[in-house]
């Protein structure tokens, strides 16, 4: 064979172009969008369009430039459909801040903190593909991770910096800032079982007993790993955060099982999480009240006023929406952070919702997609906790919203007010996007074998 | 690895189906039961919003939605209030809606399935769908001389008048009082509106109470109408014939005796029947009610419309000839309830449904107070027709009846009733509450007795301008004043 054949052509498309494409797509969705509300509330379009409009473009076209300088490889969907979300969910805010001024409500404003929160979201999705070179970086600092994730747990409930929040002891305060640490401790807890998963997964899989049909490992394997999940989930249900234990639970039982390729994880998974949810049932009387009002929320309107009303909402939207602007979603308690979904489906209807229901399951889609692709086994592991976490927490506060599950309190991903929220979501997005680089990434040019180089003796890391 | 990656690919799309679907059913299939749940401040709001129809009378809106410069863009206004409170009801955005503008909501608020198309083109044009108006079949001059009439007893006075239609059914007039005025519910002034309410809710009077559909109260004497009938048909009696009269009717075996208003004797014994109720002779009348037997007078009350609720478009409450249906009379029992007393207790509307069958040769016609329904178009979407419920007595019977009443007004208790120049009939009552209140005063009437226009009944709970309560004296001008607004 001839020196010239052995090279092979294929050379991986960046398609950055066509990233630029949907980014503007995206972008001229949120600003008609904001226009659109304006018309749909005054009757002219705001008074903001060209300032805030021109903000919003260039902090979209920056993180766009950042991926052409910093990760050119990267997946081209993924920044557009988040851009899109963002962009809609901002619009929202600002209609329901209007919404709440026109009916005197205390509330708000929080548009502009929302766009203050995603210009500092980009800032962070910047620095993490300038910083972060190679994700298999992270794999060194497992642990680091692990304990960095229990310490962002504990911080509600130390004094003085902690602050309950309807009934929850999941923020942090810090002078005029507030904080959901939950939210970052989500990504190092990715992390850290990645990392350990990916130093363990023989050990896990193979070493161990066999009992009523499931391999389990052995304890010094499993141990660390279920430690960490077990205070996570410990302190969350101490700090009555229904949502984040589901998810951390999630997050934990679907690593193991991808990890290990063992389904039986599922099942045991599936199994515990039944036998936790009925011993929340009967323990505690929060729990039991979420599951009662998710049965029949009439039985007690009063109570269920919130999930009530944001069926209302929901049902006030039909097919096609009351339109931006025309319908009330600031009658729904919090419709610009927990229930903005419901706010989404009232004024952009059925065909709204399922908009963002879909563009929700692209960004999981391409998530899925580079854990497949990518090679290494760290890189894979976090590229599927990170999204299969996503996939839960859209499932379980859009299901929740809709009264397809009980409902347990979190925020959907770009669109609910919350710094801690953006932030973290767009940090999330610049791992898997820096994980999708280093998979399409050609590999490097190897390096022809000498005659000597080829009777060494080969190296083991 | 990549096996169990696929694995939750698959169940990442099972869950995003499960949203999707559960999406389309909230919004799609469960769409119109949430809208139409109780309290549902979106659709309240969008129905309070709206150009709503207009309620009329006389081809004049008492009820209509005017432009206003707030968020919600109309607002209900109501011409005379307090004259068509007890009719129209109100409509509140923290109170919903009573009277007519409840029952005729769909049709007001243009949500009703007939508007369907009109919608349609609302939408299509871009413009804010519209509510059909509701004509209703009172007639002005009768229910102002019903209102004045009351009025003119004292502030205080509570009573009510309802006038029908006796070939038609039709409600000519509906007076309560003391009433209210709706247009400080339908205010945009929640903290008024509410305050509103409270005031009315607390008062002793019940303003909010229609007392000429939901009141019932021991009809007294005019009840005799009732006994009459029955023993016109039961005994085969008529006019002439000579009943027992004299100032007691005593109960073998049993220490009490049934007397007449004041001790008096009636006029001798035995009377005539027709003399018996001139004079409303409680003596006759608790005799008859004896020998026509309680399983008799409960059939005949039932005829007149007793046990049933009335009218469809208003809320009503049931009249009754006895408490417990199954409960057997003891003579005495039986014979107060002849004169109206004991538990028989009915509304205005149904002894003005007795009244009516009565003068319209004894056949029942079923009230009603909604003449047209319009769509916004002006199409005529329901128009009524008259419609029979009841023959409560044969043809032959209900004239002797009816002469019988002529005679009551110009010879008897119910002469203040009396027009110049038409046959009047009528028959007063005075029914005994409670001992340490003033009795009630009732009046039922019509006219003319050869071709019916008008059947009346007033009540009048209590006035404060006089302790000497009669059914003649108070009752009477008032029931002339209306015949009198229809006939003219």
């Amino acid at each position: 064979m001839s020196a010239a054949g052995a090279t092979p052509a294929w050379i991986p498309r960046k398609r950055r172009t066509a990233e630029l494409g949907l980014l503007l797509l995206a972008i001229v969705i949120g600003i008609g969008s904001y226009a659109a509300v304006g018309l749909g509330i005054d009757g002219t379009v705001p008074a903001g369009i060209y300032t805030v409009g021109a903000v919003y473009a260039v902090v979209a076209l920056g993180a766009h430039v950042a991926v052409r300088r910093f990760a050119g490889y990267a997946d081209p969907v993924l920044l557009p459909l988040v851009v899109c979300l963002n962009g809609i969910g901002l619009v929202m805010i600002y209609r329901i801040d209007l919404g709440l001024d026109s009916i005197g409500s205390p509330y708000g404003p929080f548009a502009q903190g929302q766009l203050r929160w995603t210009i500092l979201g980009v800032l962070m999705f910047v620095a993490v593909l300038v910083l972060i070179r190679d994700h298999r970086r992270l794999q060194q600092y497992t642990y680091t991770f692990g304990l960095a994730a229990i310490a962002l747990l504990v911080l509600p409930i130390l004094p003085l910096i902690g602050s309950a929040k309807r009934g929850a002891q999941i923020w942090i305060q810090l002078g005029p800032f507030s904080f959901q640490p939950a939210e970052a401790a989500k990504i190092a807890l990715a992390i850290f079982f990645a990392g350990y998963l990916v130093a363990k997964r023989d050990a896990l899989a193979l070493a161990g007993r066999r009992i009523l049909g499931v391999d389990l490992p052995r304890g010094r394997d499993l141990g660390p790993i279920l430690l960490g999940w077990l205070i996570s989930v410990g302190i969350l249900v101490f700090q009555r955060d229904l949502g984040s234990s589901l998810l951390f639970f999630g997050l934990f039982v679907v690593m193991l099982y991808v990890a290990t390729e063992r389904p039986g994880w599922l099942v045991v998974g599936t199994g515990l999480f039944a036998v936790g949810a009925w011993f929340g049932y009967l323990a505690f009387g929060h729990v039991r009240a979420r599951f009662d009002a998710w049965l029949d929320p009439w039985a007690d309107p009063d109570q269920n006023y919130q999930i009530i009303t944001a069926l209302y909402g929901l049902g006030h939207g039909g097919l096609l929406g009351r339109g931006w602007g025309q319908g009330s979603p600031e009658l729904t308690p919090f419709g610009f952070s927990d229930f903005i979904l419901s706010s989404i489906g009232e004024e952009l209807g059925l065909a709204g919702l399922m908009a963002v229901i879909v563009i929700y399951g692209l960004i999981v889609e391409r998530g899925l997609r580079i854990a497949l692709t990518c090679r290494d086994a760290f890189g894979k592991l976090l590229a599927v906790g990170l999204s299969v976490s996503f996939a839960l927490q859209v499932f379980v506060v859009a299901g929740g919203v809709t009264r397809l599950i009980p409902l347990t309190g979190l925020t959907a991903p770009f669109l609910a007010a919350g710094g801690s929220s953006i932030i973290m979501n767009w940090i999330i997005v610049a791992l898997l996007l820096r994980i999708s680089d280093q998979t399409r990434r050609p590999a490097p040019e190897a390096t022809p074998f000498t005659g000597d180089e080829a009777t060494q003796v080969v190296k083991l890391s | 690895m990549n096996k169990p990656i696929r694995a939750m690919a698959v169940v990442c799309l099972l869950m995003f189906m499960g949203l999707l679907l559960n999406a389309n059913y909230v919004q799609f299939v469960q769409a119109d039961d949430l809208n139409e749940k109780q309290g549902n401040r979106r659709v309240i709001d969008e129905e309070f919003s709206r150009e709503r129809g207009a309620i009329i009378v006389d081809g004049e809106p008492i009820a209509q939605s005017v432009p206003t410069k707030d968020r919600w863009q109309f607002q209900r206004k109501y011409t005379d209030p307090k004259l068509y409170a007890p009719v129209t009801g109100y409509f509140s955005y923290q109170y919903g809606q009573a009277g007519i503008e409840r029952s005729y909501n769909s049709i007001l608020s243009g949500s009703d399935d007939r508007l369907f198309v009109n919608r349609v083109i609302d939408l299509i044009g871009n413009d804010q769908p519209q509510g059909g108006s509701v004509e209703l079949t009172l007639d002005a001059a009768a229910q102002k001389a019903a209102f004045e009439g009351l009025a003119d007893l004292g502030e205080d006075t509570r009573g009510a008048v309802v006038a029908l239609n006796p070939q038609t059914g039709a409600v000519l007039a509906m007076v309560s009082q003391p009433t209210y005025n709706p247009n400080q519910l339908s205010s945009h002034d929640a903290d008024k509106v509410t305050r509103t309410m409270q005031r009315l809710e607390k008062d002793t009077t019940q303003p909010l109470t229609n007392r000429g559909t939901q009141t019932i109260l021991p009809p007294g004497s005019t009840f005799k109408v009732v006994t009459a009938a029955a023993a016109l048909d039961d005994l085969d009696l008529s006019a002439d014939d000579e009943v027992r009269g004299g100032a007691t009717l005593g109960f073998p075996g049993i220490n009490y005796k049934l007397v007449n208003q004041g001790g008096s004797t009636c006029g001798g014994n035995p009377i005539s029947f027709e003399r018996a109720l001139e004079v409303s002779c409680n003596v006759s009348f608790g005799w008859l009610a004896g020998k026509v037997g309680q399983e008799k007078m409960s059939e005949q009350a039932t005829k007149f419309g007793f046990g049933e609720r009335p009218i469809e478009d208003l809320p009503s409450a049931v009249s009754r000839f006895t408490a417990d249906p199954d409960a057997t009379l003891e003579p005495p029992q039986l014979a107060q309830s002849g004169i109206g007393q004991y538990e028989v207790a009915a509304t205005p509307l149904q002894m003005a449904m007795v009244s009516a069958a009565v003068a319209n040769d004894g056949v029942l016609m079923k009230p009603h107070l909604v003449r047209t329904v319009v769509a916004p178009n002006l199409s005529v979407l329901e128009k009524p027709e008259p419609e029979e419920l009841e023959r409560p007595m044969s043809a032959g019977k209900a004239r002797e009846l009816r002469d019988m009443m002529v005679a009551v007004v110009d010879e008897g208790t119910g002469s203040p009733a009396a027009i110049p120049g038409v046959d009047v009939g009528g028959k007063t009552g005075t029914a005994e509450s409670a001992p340490d209140r003033p009795p009630y005063a009732w009046f039922i009437g019509f006219a003319p007795a050869d071709d019916p226009q008008v059947a009346v009944a007033v009540l009048v709970e209590s006035a404060q301008n006089t302790s000497d309560i009669a059914g003649g004296r108070l009752g009477g001008p008032i029931a002339r004043a209306v015949m009198e607004a229809v006939l003219r």
